[in-house]
């Protein structure tokens, strides 16, 4: 019969883990349960429900780092650094608006197992850049540690990149110790309307190579545009491409006036400041013109800056692909129509001539099924990574599936 | 340093080896007679010294392929080798080993500003990559105090670090792609143009494997367009403490500067002999505080920092007015270890981290270790990020000494731990540190790492004595004890 089990601390998770191992019983592994429909979609006997474990455990800001069990609510670390002006630089997206959650609100350990990172991703690094150490129990049920507390530390593997975007798949996490960074005093975003997708991707390109250390460049086509709760972008009536800087106040206003100068000749300019600022970079971060209808396809491309305009309209042109960049152009946000195969292989293709990769985001549980939801890998590289698996996870107990079928 | 012992089976084919490679790499690709040899016996440790049994400098991807083929069948371990600054023991060579050098691999092979990446061969150096893109206004971050020398592989086999890493990152935040060579010869590409590689993040742990995992051959990175402008405050305090809290409101005040680095009195000293810039000998700590960024942003925070070091009780502050005096203000702690070098016949660089706050309490055990050992000490640290580099002063040539200033290392790499630190912030395990593994990790903790190890190099050919204290076979670690019967956990709750 399938259970649930819900330990309460780390020697309850080793002993669930123990269990299932002896058993070889396979369980999926839940934080707060908002991102279980990322992923292959696959069938587990039991769950281990990770709710129990939650709380800061420790939050030092003269230290940038905070310490907190694994389902320790997103709203909650959030809360606590905003309190003393810090912040995840890494910018974790909200995924309930476009994989239609309602119940449940993301956790700091599905953010770290899905290596979650946002728009400023391309200033700030990842969410990989930011895990300094964790406490974890292997799919052998043995308790480990790796890392530490502090960021300047090269003392054996670095396990904690591993960890980080593993889904649950290499060891189930029971305390994570990460970075964080003060929280910018004023965030201006330079808007300039009108530019097709290889126009937009030169402004950004020139945005992110100017010394005005540009923290976010998305492009928006017309049609989402419309899509946004910030009234100057919902009606600009063109396209928009963004570019955000943050920082000090001074420091700010003197960047904005002078990388307008600098794109003057790309097209009309505008700016939005603080609140409207950051509600659009939400939006970006989460996607969330993308949202409706429901039963559209998700695609999320991560490939050189230069490549994501082309991608998006070779894709748009064959497929009826919608989509936005992100990530100067590197990111490419995709809604396709409703289809059993989701369009992988086309998808793929296009991506194929630059390099990178694409991973499916929302489609129904049968096509997350049937269709590899991450970027299939070259045969020695797929054998590699089945092989450090198996060094975590000999039996295959943890999340077995979730990232790749049979392992 | 105790290394594993030599294979007489190996040692028995020597000649036939030699032969092996030169038909892989022809000419003067592999090196065999001892004086040619002896260049390679030790790197940037040398205190310890060891002649490898051959050396081979491939030219191209698939002639390192063909090696570790050749040399994975025939069961011959491999140290690879970048550059040789390895301060760590890295690369140093094994008896029954085969060196592979990298020098040759000395190309960039594509310069993109629109991506902001320049792909490289390993063998380039640090400083030759921000060479490549300057004229452009463009620069690689990292950059460790060897970045003349350091090659770029050697970079990511140990995640260096450096002076600018508190707000740029390490290597490992710097790297876009890869490809490597494992020890069974496949050729793996990872990462690219693009961020963030797809799967498991072998990116991130190639990063800082010191060898041991595979070959990197070639090297994509990210380069950034250089800070409009840097100034420098150089401050003075009367205690560690008072420098140490300054350090720590700087952080809390919101305010990351590019650099902030601080100096014990011992190293204040030295420094002003060799190269007196005019830094306050009768100081206990020293601060160089910069401030990197548009022009507006550095002068605001300028003010903001003095303001700080102020209310610390700062005995002297100086803030840097032209680019001269910035740069006068660095030669001091830029010249650091030579200028220790010409007060001390020998001195042994240490490299442990602790959480900022920390830096009085381990400033206090280490004046008091240094009466235990009877051995001086001077510090400078990468205050901002708690990376302290101790050098430990002794003779090498007085009986003992040398013993003496690894066991004095030893202790303050424990205290570092013990405050909530690791043994080594940028320069590797390496052979110097590798029997304190177990200061910090578990039996079981290392395990796992070793069996991490496994999944790329099941034989233990690659790199073999280095990191890991005790070497086991896959095998054993493979194995597993699983305990059957009934459930285990009355107590948790399920439904």
């Amino acid at each position: 019969m399938a259970s649930t089990f819900q330990p309460t601390d780390d020697s309850q998770v080793l002993d669930a883990v123990t269990w299932a191992l002896a058993e070889v019983a396979p369980l999926e592994i839940v934080g707060r349960g908002s991102k279980r429909g990322l992923g292959r979609n696959f069938q587990a006997d039991h769950s281990l429900d990770l709710s129990g474990l939650s709380g800061i455990n420790f939050y030092e800001p003269e230290e940038l780092i905070l310490s907190a069990k694994p389902a320790t609510p997103m709203a909650e670390i959030e809360a606590a650094l905003a309190e003393r002006g810090q912040m995840l630089a890494f910018e974790p997206m909200d995924m309930r608006p476009i994989l239609g959650m309602g119940a449940g609100e993301g956790s700091i350990g599905g953010v770290f197992a899905c290596n979650l990172s946002g728009p400023r991703r391309v200033k700030s690094g990842a969410a990989r850049d930011h895990l300094l150490g964790f406490n974890a129990v292997s799919g052998r049920a043995e308790a480990f540690k790796s890392g530490g507390r502090v960021v300047k530390n090269v003392t054996g593997y670095d396990l904690s990149k591993l960890i980080t975007g593993s889904h649950g798949t290499l060891a189930v996490m029971t305390e994570l110790t990460f970075k964080v960074l003060p929280a910018p005093e004023k965030t201006y975003t330079v808007l300039v309307s009108g530019l097709d997708g290889a126009a937009a991707t030169r402004a950004m390109a020139a945005a992110m190579n100017s010394a005005h250390e540009v923290a976010g460049a998305a492009f928006l086509p017309a049609a989402l545009a419309g899509r946004s709760d910030v009234s100057y972008v919902q009606g600009a009536g063109s396209s928009i491409t963004a570019l955000r800087l943050e920082g000090f106040g001074p420091s700010v206003e003197q960047r904005c006036r002078e990388l307008r100068e600098e794109l003057a000749e790309f097209g009309a300019l505008e700016e939005l400041h603080s609140h409207n600022s950051i509600r659009f970079w939400t939006e970006i971060r989460d996607a969330t013109c993308l949202t409706a209808p429901a039963d559209r396809l998700i695609w999320r491309l991560s490939v050189p800056p230069t490549a994501g305009h082309q991608v998006l309209a070779t894709l748009s042109e064959s497929l009826g692909a919608k989509g936005f960049l992100d990530w100067s152009g590197g990111l490419v946000w995709l809604s396709l129509p409703p289809s059993g195969d989701a369009a992988h292989e086309p998808v793929r293709a296009s991506i194929a001539p630059h390099g990178g990769h694409a991973t499916l985001v929302r489609a129904s549980a049968d096509t997350r099924a049937s269709v590899p939801v991450f970027q299939p890998q070259p045969a020695p590289l797929a054998a590699l990574s089945a092989r450090v698996k198996d060094s975590f996870d000999p039996k295959r107990i943890l999340n077995p599936g979730r990232m790749v079928a049979g392992s | 340093m105790l290394m594993p012992k030599p294979d007489e089976a190996v040692l028995a084919k020597r000649g036939e080896i030699i032969a092996a490679l030169r038909e892989i790499v022809p000419g003067e690709g592999v090196i065999a007679e001892e004086d040619e040899m002896r260049v390679y016996e030790s790197d940037g440790l040398s205190a310890y010294r060891q002649m490898p049994m051959i050396v081979v400098l491939p030219e191209t991807t698939e002639q390192v392929a063909e090696i570790l083929r050749y040399c994975h069948a025939e069961e011959v371990k491999v140290v690879p080798r970048g550059a040789g600054t390895s301060l760590s023991g890295g690369a140093l060579p094994l008896a029954d080993a085969v060196l592979l050098g990298l020098g040759k691999f000395n190309r960039i092979l594509d310069v993109d500003f629109e991506n902001r990446a320049v792909v490289t061969q390993p063998g380039v150096t640090n400083l030759g990559i921000t060479h490549a893109v300057q004229d452009q206004g463009f620069y690689y971050a990292p950059d460790p105090s060897s970045q003349i020398a350091c090659s770029i592989g050697g970079n990511i086999a140990e995640n260096s670090g450096g002076v600018h890493c508190l707000k740029y990152g390490l290597t490992t935040n710097n790297v876009l792609g890869i490809e490597f060579v494992t020890i069974e010869g496949e050729v793996i590409r990872i990462g690219g143009k693009h961020l963030d590689a797809e799967g498991y993040d072998l990116l991130g742990l190639m990063t800082g494997s010191e060898g041991l995992l595979g070959v990197v051959t070639e090297v994509t990175v990210r380069i950034l367009r250089k800070p409009a402008t840097a100034r420098a405050l150089l401050v003075g305090f009367a205690s560690s403490e008072a420098a140490g809290t300054c350090v720590a409101e700087i952080i809390g005040a919101g305010v990351i500067p590019g650099g902030m680095e601080m100096m014990d009195n011992p190293a204040i000293n030295a420094a002003e002999d060799f190269v007196g810039t005019g830094y306050p000998r009768d100081a206990a700590a020293l601060l160089i505080v910069e401030l990197d960024g548009p022009e507006v942003e550095v002068d605001y925070l300028i003010g903001r920092v003095r303001e700080i070091a102020e209310a610390n009780g700062a005995t002297s502050l100086r803030v840097s007015e032209s680019e001269d005096e910035r740069n006068a203000f660095w030669a001091g702690r830029k010249s650091a270890f030579p200028a220790v070098g010409r007060i001390s016949p020998d001195y042994m660089c240490m490299d442990g981290t602790i959480p900022r706050k920390m830096l009085p309490e381990i400033l206090r055990r280490m004046s008091s270790l240094s009466e235990k050992h009877g051995l001086r000490v001077a510090n400078v640290f990468h205050a901002g990020d708690g990376n302290l580099h101790p050098l430990i002063l002794f003779d090498a040539n007085q009986p003992g000494e040398l013993e003496t200033a690894e066991a004095f290392g030893g202790d303050i790499l424990k205290a570092c731990v013990e405050l909530g630190g690791v043994l080594t912030g940028e320069h590797g395990v390496g052979i110097e540190k590798r029997d304190l593994m177990g200061e910090m990790f578990t039996e079981v903790d290392l395990d796992q790492q070793q069996r991490v190890k496994c999944a790329f190099d099941a034989k233990g050919l690659l790199n073999p004595g280095k990191v890991f204290p005790k070497l086991h076979r896959c095998a054993e670690l493979g194995r597993m004890v699983v305990h059957q019967g009934k459930m285990p956990f009355p107590d948790i709750p399920r439904f």
